[in-house]
């Protein structure tokens, strides 16, 4: 086996030097009725067979590169500039493991502190951690952190967090006695707090762009669940928002967190992408997740070291603040490469090409006969119709002239039957909005 | 020297090319903000920056990483490029099941992969990395005894144990009560039988444990915890120790969660992308996180989001998918052979490894040991030294340092974990670091205060940076 540097002379060697005479020997101490002394039937490959059948396996599947695509629902396809790859894949970085002897990871740990001030930069909190799995149980760890700051158990959360935030969220509240308690959207979609209570809640979740792209109005809100008591979470599923629209802290958010995938990873069938988590500082010690220092060495030089570990899990055991130890490091130096790149003119073209994008994808459909927006609230670079007719025909339609279309919203929204959401961000071209479009079209003209 | 990225921006700079926008502008009618303050800089002054910041890694691929209970075998290069093919990283989570057949097959076929390896009936691979599998895993016990109309609300770890069991424990509300370790290593049943009751749920068990030892009991400890109706939780941080060799679910684990991050080569990353696969026995199964891959009659795959009994969701879409294809290839290349060969190779690494520092460091439990073992430094001690001094020294002489001061059971503890990806001559070098350094502990101990000398950084106060933390840059 090619990675295996033992020779058979070795073996022999090494296993006299510890006066046995067989592999089985080291083996022993595994009681013999459950000792295996066949290998498992799964055939062994050679590199170019290995390489052969995964290539067959990925011609299978359909992917967005080479297929026009108005995907989104917290997963987005944007440009990743070709430096990225060549920076990720140098094997410093991506063969290390979490930065324990902080004198040979200076890299890793600097890389790490400049990516917890882009992530404080974009969303104008005042610390951010070094990330979390993704969006969904960056959500769910922003309501139990909640939990801890105000001691009490029941967390609003607006109906339009992306479902699967709200599955995760369920999940995991469910049995530390959390009631979790769903806000309604209004007619124009956006957030509706005239039908429910702030009184007792420890946290509001608000997802801003909301899953409809629908933008919210989060000062209101804020300061709603604030006069309360209560924890303010802005929520979001795409991170290219925040390069146009208000930074978290502009609406006094307590916690902002959700899905980096946007900032320089492929959509990657949904992971791995990056779970962000910033909050005010006066929080910090009830946060999840490792944290990176300033520091100095013995010769007074600048250094970086994990701090405040004592709120973690190999410190603290069952009295941490979570139980997160791998978390994804590699995808946060991803997206601070990103935002080096492209910096601040270039996130904000970004940013800006989704909006202009999207709103004339939208212009566009709403000129087909039959369809029209599902809400009125302003969006960013998402956007419902409502259509006559089923999403899943439609899409299906869309697919077989090599475009795919939206998601349909009935599987999560069952009111919402005959809605579909669509996406756009720069890389969807004039040209392939149009295509959409007449094909949308035609496919209407059918139903006729 | 560290200057940030920051401090090296400058107006007027870029680092990417957009291409320019080919529909009208429309009116924007949402309140938008002010600058960021994201840095600027050209391409190449980009590339510069990583590239330096790179250096100042060590990585596995520069050397020995003994790091024990992480299993920093060789990552093969092969994973990272099937990963990156467009019919894999293109992929979207929302795209229709018929159009992602490839990726759903990969997932079965890793899902049966992986119950062969481990003796269980069905996976999910949702959970994000291993602490997330034993969340996973303790949701969907108490999804078991919830239906079942028991009340159950106690987990066992042993005082071994790494620190993310009683820590999910707490996170799935449950009470943690800790078992204790008996003289050989293993959990002393004698304290298990005094702690098990009705009020018990779950066993959370590491085999081999963090001691790097197999215990030899499990299959009468599991019998125990099965006799109060509780269920036996895998920890599987050490599954490199019995691949191929034993079958957790042969010995009795109702519920297991994988490390494909450790025992299946794919790379840390720095602390990750990882992937902590989580499998059940069949009664189990109807509680698994939605969405589960299924096979059709026909052939085809889908996936099964109706699931009446689910626990939920864990995450969102199907967890690091990328990560699992490099499991995959993984498998692929070494097949049933490769896996146990992997196995033997990396508990004879260990075992030698061991037999050369053994007798100069004092080893607390003399067995056999399995992929890893653990030795105390208690002696250095009385030259005024700690664990912490002997790592430090260790990074002068090249080598990344063991665990250090875990598990909590061995007083300054070192925890060795060679892998079968490194070479009898490597093992010796390392070996013969060791024992240099107790040598130098004794004749010179300031070698080791002073340690690291040749490290991009010197020895870092951790003290002072934890008394005003200073989190980013202003």
């Amino acid at each position: 086996m090619r990675y295996f540097p033992l020779t058979p002379d070795d073996r022999v060697e090494m296993l006299g030097a510890l006066g046995l005479s067989s592999t089985e020997d080291l083996f022993a101490d595994i009681p013999a009725a459950i000792r295996i002394r066949q290998p498992f039937s799964i055939p062994a490959l050679f590199e170019p067979e290995v390489v052969e059948r995964l290539e067959s396996l990925a011609a299978k599947n359909l992917n967005t590169k080479s297929t026009s695509s108005f995907l989104g629902g917290g997963i987005y396809r944007h440009y990743v500039p070709a430096a990225i790859k060549h920076l990720l894949m140098r094997a410093e970085f991506y063969t290390a493991y979490t930065p324990y002897q902080a004198e040979v990871s200076q890299g890793t740990l600097q890389a790490v502190f400049e990516y917890q001030t882009m992530i404080c930069l974009l969303t104008g909190m005042e610390v951010a951690n070094a990330s979390m799995y993704d969006g969904a149980t960056a959500v769910a760890e922003a309501s139990l952190m909640a939990r801890s700051i105000t001691g009490r158990k029941r967390v609003l959360v607006a109906g339009s967090l992306h479902p699967q935030y709200r599955a995760t969220l369920r999940t995991y509240l469910h049995l530390q006695g959390l009631e979790l308690v769903e806000v309604p959207w209004d007619e124009r979609g956006a957030l509706d707090l005239s039908r429910v209570c702030a009184e007792e809640a420890a946290c509001l979740i608000v997802q801003s762009p909301n899953f409809f792209g629908l933008v919210e109005e989060m000062s209101a809100a804020g300061q709603w669940i604030h006069a309360a008591g209560g924890i303010f979470v802005h929520a979001f599923a795409e991170a290219a928002s925040l390069g146009l629209l208000p930074p978290s802290a502009s609406f006094d958010a307590d916690i902002a967190c959700g899905e980096g995938q946007s900032l320089g990873m492929p959509p990657s069938y949904g992971g791995p992408g990056l779970g962000i988590f910033a909050a005010k500082e006066k929080y910090v010690r009830r946060m999840p997740g490792r944290l990176i220092g300033e520091a100095l060495d013995a010769d007074g030089q600048r250094a970086f070291t994990m701090v405040l570990a004592t709120r973690e899990q190999h410190i603290r055991r069952e009295k941490a603040t979570s139980n997160i130890c791998s978390n994804q490091a590699l995808c946060a130096l991803n997206a601070l490469i990103y935002l080096s790149l492209l910096g601040e003119e270039g996130f904000r073209q970004v940013a800006e090409q989704c909006y202009h994008k999207a709103h004339y994808l939208a212009e566009r459909l709403q000129a087909v006969a039959g369809l029209k927006p599902t809400f009125a609230a302003p969006f960013f670079n998402e956007v419902a119709f409502t259509i006559p007719g089923s999403p899943q025909a439609l899409n299906a339609y869309l697919l077989k002239h090599g475009i795919l279309g939206g998601i349909a919203l009935d599987r999560d929204y069952p009111g919402l039957a005959n809605s579909w959401l669509v996406a756009a961000t720069e890389m969807n071209s004039k040209e392939q909005i149009d295509a959409l479009v007449a094909r949308v079209a035609q496919w209407r003209g059918g139903l006729a | 020297m560290s200057e940030l990225i920051f401090e090296k921006s400058k107006h007027g700079c870029t680092g990417c090319s957009l291409t320019h926008l080919d529909v009208p502008q429309a009116e924007i009618d949402i309140p938008t903000r002010a600058g960021i303050g994201l840095p600027t800089l050209s391409e190449p002054e980009v590339v510069r920056h990583f590239t330096n910041l790179s250096r100042k890694n060590f990585a596995l691929d520069i050397g020995f990483y003994p790091l024990g209970s992480c299993t920093m075998k060789y990552n093969p290069k092969v994973n990272e490029d099937m990963a990156a093919l467009p019919g894999f990283a293109q992929l979207h989570p929302y795209q229709p099941d018929s159009s992602a057949q490839g990726a759903l097959e990969l997932l079965w076929e890793l899902d049966r992969a992986l119950c062969e390896i481990t003796g269980m009936d069905r996976f999910t691979l949702q959970p994000a990395a291993g602490a997330h599998g034993e969340l996973t895993g303790l949701f969907l016990i108490a999804r078991y005894f919830q239906e079942k109309g028991q009340k159950r609300d106690i987990v066992l770890v042993p005082d071994s144990a790494h620190g993310t069991n009683p820590a999910s424990a707490a996170l799935a509300g449950c009470q943690v009560v800790v078992v204790r370790s008996d003289s050989r290593g293993g959990v002393d049943l004698e304290d298990l039988k005094a702690k098990l009751s009705d009020r018990v749920m779950a066993l959370m068990l590491t085999n081999p444990n963090t001691l790097g030892l197999f215990d030899e009991n499990i299959l009468t400890i599991a019998e125990l915890v099965h006799a109060v109706g509780g269920l036996l939780y895998y920890d599987g941080a050490n599954l490199e120790g019995t691949c191929g060799y034993a079958r957790p679910g042969d010995m009795g684990f109702d519920v297991v969660h994988v490390n494909l991050h450790k025992t299946f080569s794919t790379p840390h990353g720095g602390g990750g992308p990882g992937s902590g696969p989580v499998g059940v026995k069949e009664m189990l199964e109807p509680f698994l996180p939605v969405p589960v891959v299924t096979k059709k009659a026909d052939g085809a795959f889908a996936l099964d989001w109706e699931r009446p009994q689910t626990i939920g969701m864990m995450r969102s879409f199907l967890g690091n998918f990328l990560v699992a294809v490099k499991a995959y290839t993984y498998i692929l290349s070494l097949g049933g052979t490769g896996l146990r060969q992997m196995t033997a190779d990396a508990v004879l690494n260990a075992n030698y490894l061991l037999s050369l520092v053994k007798g100069t460091y004092e080893l607390p439990y003399d067995r056999i040991c399995k992929h890893e073992f653990v030795l105390s430094t208690h002696k250095f001690g009385q030259w005024g030294l700690k664990v912490t001094d002997v790592a430090k020294r260790l990074l002068d002489k090249g080598f990344h340092a063991p665990t250090i001061a875990f598990p909590l059971i061995v007083d300054g503890a070192l925890m060795v974990e060679p892998t079968e990806t490194e070479s009898k001559g490597t093992l010796e070098s390392f070996a013969k670091a060791l024992l240099e350094i107790e040598e130098e502990a004794r004749t010179h101990p300031e070698l080791l205060k002073e340690a690291p000398r040749h490290t991009p950084v010197r020895r870092i106060d951790d003290v002072a940076a934890n008394r005003s933390p200073v989190l980013r840059w202003k």
